[in-house]
């Protein structure tokens, strides 16, 4: 027998990869002009696991985003995806990861998820840090950087089996993570916190009926003074900066060269 | 954003970038190489809904405006692969049209619904070797039998040909002229039916093209599209659906072709200096991108009067013919830029160039839209 699952999701604005990002001359921020915006890659990922486990055991799918009235992109983007319903927390101005972790334990309290799935971090600060805040202020399992034994060319792959385990009582669930030299397997009590690595699964495109769908699904709007959370940063942005520029690479004539450069110049042996 | 696409023709556009850009980009030359992509890739395009966008939702289809149709194949030119588009445009814009428009419930069921979905393919049977656009020329006859008609002839220039699980095709069933021509659903499991041969084109490489035959091959009446020999004025009706496409394909190439010339000129240097510093080029290129906005914006007027139910002939003929004139221009300038490296597959504008030839070739040569817009204009 299969419980069903209510699972919140998030989906995070972040600056497409794709178009050029540079740093302003005074190192305030980056240009804002010609940006493309996207929904995090991670977060996509857990959008899908998510979908995959309700389409197994039933359910409900909750999509949540923070930001101004433009992430609601993101949240047509989920639901275009086939999640049934979205939180707006509606806020404009600089969030750190501890304001973003405490908007979200609010919205877990108030949604009472079964489990909560996250991108491991956003591909625009990488912080990798707000999962973690919030299952340890909420007092749920967690269990980071989920991942699958199986190859993304798999069948299971193809056949949209969930990576994520659910127990057959419904109060646990079992994650397969990314560790340090291989991969590693842990069993949560649920509510829990999962946050998505790279290789859990290959998210599915927006179908165009899905797309028309998502015009008219339910969007809710909270902001964070309706939930009680403090949101002023703690964490201070001083300066941001582009890596210093590649050199150029040179030619060797041999091996012997390379190895003396390498032990000389570079120092790298 | 211009005012027709709305927050849902660009989540949608989105949506397709994505899916070619991972689906069907990088395959583009291994599948020209082998002269044929995956039928998988009608099953996916089809999932997604991207083969039934304007058609009716009671088969599969979305019901859509034709903006989305405009969205789709701007989009689709990303595929780096215009065999691929021409398959794809085949089927859904094409050889399913006219069974939405004025096939009976049961035709629909049997053919539309999964044509929209990706697993039937379809063929659009019109051209033979002596009739292209001259449709009232066309020689294969169908001979009603009891319940069955009875087909006889040959169909050239067939998109989707060699694989194709039906076709929706024109016969003559009455006298000559275009007042003899019917439209049947033929499915291609039929005795007596084969393919000749796949024809080896100069360009659209991974699309099969074929010459098909036709001997005594019986399929019952009721897959008569509408009425007996009033199959011609159907068939002038989609091919403006078809014509429209290939003016969206023409200027989306061009697009393309232009904004990768410019991005290559920007890092290549010559003599000290990246190419587009060099005024004779940048001059050219203003010159293109001068044309092709004012292509694209006659594209979208003919969109415009097409979306609103009017039948645009004189638009669309004129969008075609300014467009997939341009594209030959702007492609031999583009190749012309990258020298050497405009003469070798790997790059996109090679193949770019051989695929263009066939907008001004195919759906109508920009002769016969010369002939029509004369005969439009009063001359």
């Amino acid at each position: 027998m299969l419980f069903p699952m209510k699972i919140l999701v998030t989906a995070k604005r972040v600056e497409d990869p794709e178009s050029k990002i540079k740093v302003k001359p005074d190192g305030t921020g980056i240009v804002p002009e010609g940006l493309k915006y996207k929904i995090n890659p991670f977060d996509e990922i857990a959008v899908e696991e998510a979908l995959r486990l309700v389409a197994k055991h039933k359910g409900e799918t909750v999509v949540v985003s923070i930001g101004g009235k433009e992430v609601h992109e993101q949240l047509r983007h989920a639901m275009a995806m086939g999640v049934d319903r979205a939180v707006w927390v509606n806020h404009t101005g600089p969030l750190d990861q501890m304001a973003i972790a405490g908007l979200l334990k609010k919205v877990c309290e108030k949604e009472k998820p079964d489990m909560a799935i996250l991108g491991k971090q956003s591909i625009d600060d990488d912080q990798n840090q707000v999962g973690q805040y919030m299952a340890e202020w909420l007092g749920w399992g967690q269990a980071t950087f989920a991942s699958k034994h199986e190859s993304l060319d798999s069948d299971a792959e193809k056949s949209k089996t969930p990576a994520l385990v659910v127990g057959a009582d419904g109060k646990t669930v079992k994650v397969v993570r990314e560790v340090d030299g291989g991969l590693g397997t842990v069993e949560c009590t649920l509510p829990a916190v999962v946050t998505t690595d790279l290789r859990l699964n290959q998210p599915r495109y927006a179908p165009l009926p899905g797309i028309m769908k998502a015009k008219s699904k339910p969007i809710e709007e909270l902001t964070p003074a309706g939930l009680g959370v403090d949101v002023a940063p703690k964490l201070t942005v001083l300066k941001m900066s582009a890596p210093a520029p590649r050199k150029a690479g040179i030619k060797v004539p041999d091996v012997a060269t390379l190895m003396q450069k390498l032990k000389t110049e570079a120092k790298v042996i | 954003m211009p005012h027709f696409f709305t927050e849902e023709h660009e989540a949608f556009r989105k949506s397709v970038r994505n899916w070619v850009e991972k689906e069907l980009a990088p395959h583009a030359l291994e599948w020209d190489r082998a002269g044929i992509f995956p039928r998988e890739i009608f099953k996916q395009a089809g999932e997604l809904g991207f083969l039934g966008i304007h058609h009716d939702p009671a088969y599969g289809g979305s019901g859509l405006d034709y903006w989305y149709v405009t969205a789709f194949c701007e989009e689709l030119v990303r595929s780096r692969n215009a065999g691929v588009n021409m398959a794809l445009l085949v089927q859904s814009q094409m050889a399913t049209p006219i069974i939405n428009d004025i096939g009976t419930d049961e035709q629909k069921r049997e053919f539309l619904a999964p044509a929209l979905a990706g697993e039937k393919i379809a063929a659009l049977g019109v051209s033979e070797p002596g009739a292209g656009s001259d449709v009232a020329g066309i020689k294969t006859t169908a001979k009603r039998v009891g319940d069955d008609y009875v087909i006889n002839g040959s169909k050239m220039w067939i998109t989707n040909g060699t694989r194709a699980d039906f076709i929706t095709l024109a016969v003559r069933t009455g006298s000559e002229g275009f007042g003899g021509v019917s439209l049947l659903t033929f499915p291609t499991d039929v005795k007596g039916f084969g393919v000749s041969k796949k024809l080896d084109k100069v360009g659209n490489l991974s699309s099969d093209t074929a010459i098909l035959y036709f001997e005594d091959c019986k399929v019952p009446v009721r897959y008569l599209l509408g009425e007996e020999n009033e199959g011609f004025y159907h068939v002038m009706v989609n091919f403006q659906g078809e014509r429209l496409v290939a003016a969206l394909l023409a200027t989306a190439t061009m697009d393309l072709m232009l904004q990768d010339a410019l991005q290559y000129g920007n890092e290549r240097q010559a003599f000290g200096k990246p190419l587009n510093k060099f005024q004779v080029w940048r001059h050219k290129f203003v010159e293109h991108l001068t044309s092709l906005e004012a292509a694209k914006r006659l594209a979208y007027h003919a969109v415009e009067l097409f979306d609103g139910k009017e039948n645009p002939v004189k638009e669309i003929s004129m969008a075609k013919l300014f467009a997939g004139d341009l594209a030959q221009r702007v492609a031999y300038d583009c190749q012309q830029f990258y020298g050497g490296m405009g003469y070798i597959e790997e790059t996109h504008v090679a193949r770019a160039w051989r695929d263009v030839r066939l907008l001004t070739i195919g759906g109508g040569t920009s002769e016969v839209m010369k002939e029509i817009i004369s005969k439009l204009v009063g001359l």
